[in-house]
C-alpha cells in the first residue's frame, strides 16, 4: 500500500549516500578513490535541493505513513499511541468518509476527465482552423482565467453561481427557471468552476500536440474523403495519444487536491453536499481535532495520487 | 479549378464555424471575469454581471491599507520572493550535475523528481502542520518558505534541467580547459545562456506560490503575518460578502502581478507557454 513512499525515499537518499559514479568520461583511468572523490564534488551542487526535498517533502510523506496509524489529536494529548489500522477501518465504516469519497470521483470525472479534457481538445481543435484574432482572444481570456489565484477564482464563480448572480441573471433573461446553484447542485458548482479554471492547462497541451501533427497527413485523409470526426478519431486521436495520457494524470491529480476553490466557494457546504477529501481531512483534523484519523485519509488521498503518478511516469518514462 | 474554389469555400466556412465557436465559449469564460472588471468600479456592486452604476475609485479608495492590502501583499511578497529565490537556486545547483556529468543515479534521481511533481501536496499538509508543530517551525514565514520551496523544487528542477541540456556543452569545456570550476562556469556561462528558461522558472514557481492558498492557510496563524490569499478569505468570506466592489477591488489589485508577470514570459517565450511542452518532457 505505502510502496511508493520507500521508493520517493530510497531514491531520493541515493545520491547524498553514495554519490553518483561517474560513467567513465574520457579523461583516462584513476584510482578508485579519486573517482569517489570526484563524484561526491560534482554531486556536491544537488545537496541543498536533496536536503530540502529530504527535509520537507519526504519527512512529511513518511512522518504521515506514520502517524496515519496512531491516534495523535490536536490538543493537549501528552503522547499518541499506534493504533493499527483502526484509523483505516473507521474511515472505511463512516458514512461521511465516503460521501467524500463519492464527491470526489464526481468532481474528478465531471470537471478533469469530461470538462478541462474535453474542452481543452475542443478549443485547441477549433484554434487549429480559427482566425487569427479570435484564437487570441479566446487564448486570453481561457488563460486569464488560469492564471488567477485559485481564491479568486473561487470568488468569482462563487459570484457566479449565487442566485443573485450573472448565471441566474441569465436565465431569468432567457425565462427559464432558476435556482441557488451553490445550495441545490453544489457539487456540480465547484466542477463547472474547476472547468472554468484548469481548462487552459489542457488546451495549451493540446495545442502544442495538434501542432506537431504534419498538415500533409490531415489533408491527405481530406483528400481521401474522410470527415471532420472520422479523420479526429482516426488519424487525430492516435497521434496525440501520448499528449491525451499526460494530460488526463496532470489534470487528475490536479483536481485530486483542489481545496482553496471549494473551500471559498461552499465551505464543503450546505452539510457535506460538496466536501471532497481534502475537505474532509481538513475538517477531521482541526474542527474534530484528529490528527492520526485524517492524517489516514491524508495517506490514501497520497496512495491514490502515487498511483496516478506512477502512471504518469510509466507514460513519459522513455523521455526521461 | 472547381475543386479548389469548391475546398477553399469550405476551408473559409469551417473558419468561420470555428470562429463561432470559439468566441462563445470566450463569452461564457469572460463573464465571471467581466463581473470583477466591473464591479470594482461600481459604487453599488453586486454579484451580477451589469453595466456599473457610474465610475468609481472608492472601492479601491477603500482597500488600498495598510491592514487589508499592504500588510497581506507584503506578506506575500516575502514569502513568495523567498520561496522562489531559494527554489530557483536550488533547482539551477541540482540541474547542473544532472545536465552535465553521466551517473547511473540520475536516471533514478530525475524518475523520483517527476514522481515528486505531480504528488497532491494538499494531502501532506495535515501531517506537515503536524510536524512543524513539533519542530516550533509553525506559524512563521521561514518554515513557510521552507515548505514552499520543497514543494515547488521538483518541478523546478525538472524544468530547469530539461533547459540547461538546451545549453551546449561545447561552450564549457573551453571555459573548463581554463581552470574554470563548475560553478564559474554555471553562473558565467550556463545560466546566462539560459535566461528565458531561469525566467520560465522563476515566474513559474512565483506565480504558483502567489495563488496557493493552502500552504499559508494552514502554516500560518497570526494576522499581521499570513499573505494576501489568505487574508482576501479572513476579510471578505467571513464578513458575509457584503462589500462586493471592494472585494472585486482586492481582487483586481493581488491578481495583477501575476497576470503581469504572465504576459512578460509569454511574450518572451513567443506566445505558447512552453509549459505545455515542458510538461511532455
Amino acid at each position: 500500500m505505502t510502496s511508493a513512499l520507500p521508493h520517493t525515499k530510497t531514491a531520493g537518499g541515493g545520491p547524498e549516500t553514495t554519490g553518483p559514479v561517474p560513467a567513465g568520461p574520457p579523461s583516462g583511468r584513476r584510482t578508485p578513490g579519486a573517482s569517489v572523490r570526484r563524484a561526491l564534488v560534482r554531486a556536491l551542487p544537488v545537496s541543498p535541493a536533496l536536503v530540502l526535498l529530504l527535509l520537507f517533502l519526504a519527512g512529511p510523506i513518511a512522518y504521515c505513513a506514520w502517524i496515519a496509524f496512531t491516534d495523535l489529536q490536536l490538543t493537549g494529548q501528552a503522547h499518541s499511541s499506534f493504533v493499527g489500522l483502526a484509523n483505516f477501518r473507521k474511515a472505511f465504516a463512516d458514512e461521511e468518509f465516503i460521501n467524500a469519497v463519492w464527491l470526489t470521483l464526481v468532481f474528478t470525472v465531471v470537471s478533469s476527465l469530461l470538462g478541462q479534457n474535453t474542452l481543452g481538445l475542443a478549443l485547441a481543435t477549433l484554434m487549429q482552423r480559427a482566425s487569427k484574432p479570435v484564437r487570441t482572444l479566446t487564448g486570453g481570456v481561457v488563460i486569464t482565467a488560469w492564471v488567477l489565484p485559485e481564491v479568486v477564482a473561487g470568488f468569482l464563480l462563487y459570484a457566479f453561481f449565487r442566485r443573485e448572480g450573472t448565471l441566474d441573471a441569465i436565465l431569468r433573461w432567457l425565462h427559464l427557471p432558476t435556482q441557488n446553484w451553490l445550495f441545490t447542485l453544489p457539487i456540480l458548482a465547484v466542477s463547472f468552476a474547476n472547468v472554468w479554471r484548469g481548462t487552459a492547462f489542457s488546451m495549451l497541451v493540446y495545442s502544442a500536440a495538434l501542432n506537431e501533427i504534419p498538415s500533409e497527413i490531415t489533408e491527405a485523409a481530406q483528400v481521401d474523403g474522410a470527415g471532420g470526426w472520422r479523420r479526429m478519431w482516426h488519424i487525430t486521436l492516435p497521434m496525440i495519444r501520448r499528449s491525451i495520457g499526460t494530460n488526463l494524470m496532470l489534470n487528475t491529480l490536479q483536481t485530486l487536491s483542489v481545496f482553496g476553490l471549494i473551500w471559498v466557494m461552499t465551505r464543503g457546504g450546505p452539510g457535506n453536499k460538496s466536501q471532497t477529501l481534502p475537505l474532509y481531512m481538513y475538517e477531521q483534523a482541526f474542527q474534530n481535532s484528529m490528527i492520526g484519523y485524517a492524517t489516514a485519509v491524508a495517506l490514501l488521498l497520497l496512495v491514490v495520487g502515487s498511483l496516478f503518478s506512477l502512471v504518469y511516469l510509466r507514460l513519459l518514462r522513455t523521455e526521461v | 479549378m472547381a475543386p479548389t474554389v469548391t475546398l477553399a469555400a469550405r476551408r473559409r466556412s469551417r473558419r468561420l464555424a470555428a470562429d463561432a465557436g470559439l468566441l462563445a465559449v470566450a463569452a461564457a469564460f469572460s463573464l465571471p471575469l467581466a463581473w470583477v472588471l466591473l464591479s470594482s468600479v461600481d459604487p453599488h456592486a453586486d454579484l451580477r454581471v451589469k453595466a456599473p452604476d457610474g465610475l468609481t475609485l472608492a472601492n479601491f479608495d477603500a482597500i488600498l491599507k495598510q491592514d487589508i492590502t499592504f500588510t497581506p501583499l507584503l506578506n506575500s511578497l516575502i514569502l513568495c520572493g523567498g520561496g522562489t529565490l531559494l527554489t530557483v537556486v536550488c533547482a539551477a545547483l541540482a540541474a547542473y550535475p544532472l545536465s552535465r556529468f553521466r551517473s547511473r543515479l540520475n536516471r533514478p534521481f530525475l524518475l523520483t523528481i517527476l514522481f515528486a511533481t505531480s504528488l497532491p501536496i494538499t494531502a501532506v499538509m495535515v501531517p506537515v502542520y503536524a510536524l512543524f508543530v513539533q519542530v516550533n517551525l509553525i506559524d512563521t514565514m521561514q518554515g513557510t518558505i521552507l515548505f514552499f520551496a520543497a514543494s515547488q523544487l521538483p518541478f523546478a528542477i525538472w524544468l530547469m534541467k530539461n533547459f540547461m541540456d538546451g545549453v551546449p556543452k561545447e561552450l564549457e569545456e573551453a571555459a573548463w580547459t581554463d581552470g574554470a570550476s563548475s560553478l564559474q562556469s554555471l553562473v558565467r556561462i550556463v545560466l546566462p545562456l539560459m535566461g528565458p528558461g531561469v525566467a520560465v522558472v522563476t515566474v513559474f514557481s512565483f506565480v504558483m506560490m502567489w495563488g496557493n492558498f493552502f500552504v499559508p492557510f494552514m502554516l500560518l496563524l497570526t494576522p499581521d503575518q499570513i499573505p494576501a490569499s489568505v487574508s482576501i478569505n479572513e476579510f471578505f468570506g467571513n464578513r458575509g460578502m457584503v462589500a462586493y466592489g471592494q472585494l472585486a477591488a482586492f481582487s483586481i489589485v493581488y491578481s495583477t502581478p501575476v497576470i503581469l508577470l504572465y504576459v512578460l514570459i509569454a511574450r518572451r517565450l513567443g506566445g505558447g507557454f512552453a509549459l505545455g511542452g515542458a510538461v511532455k518532457g
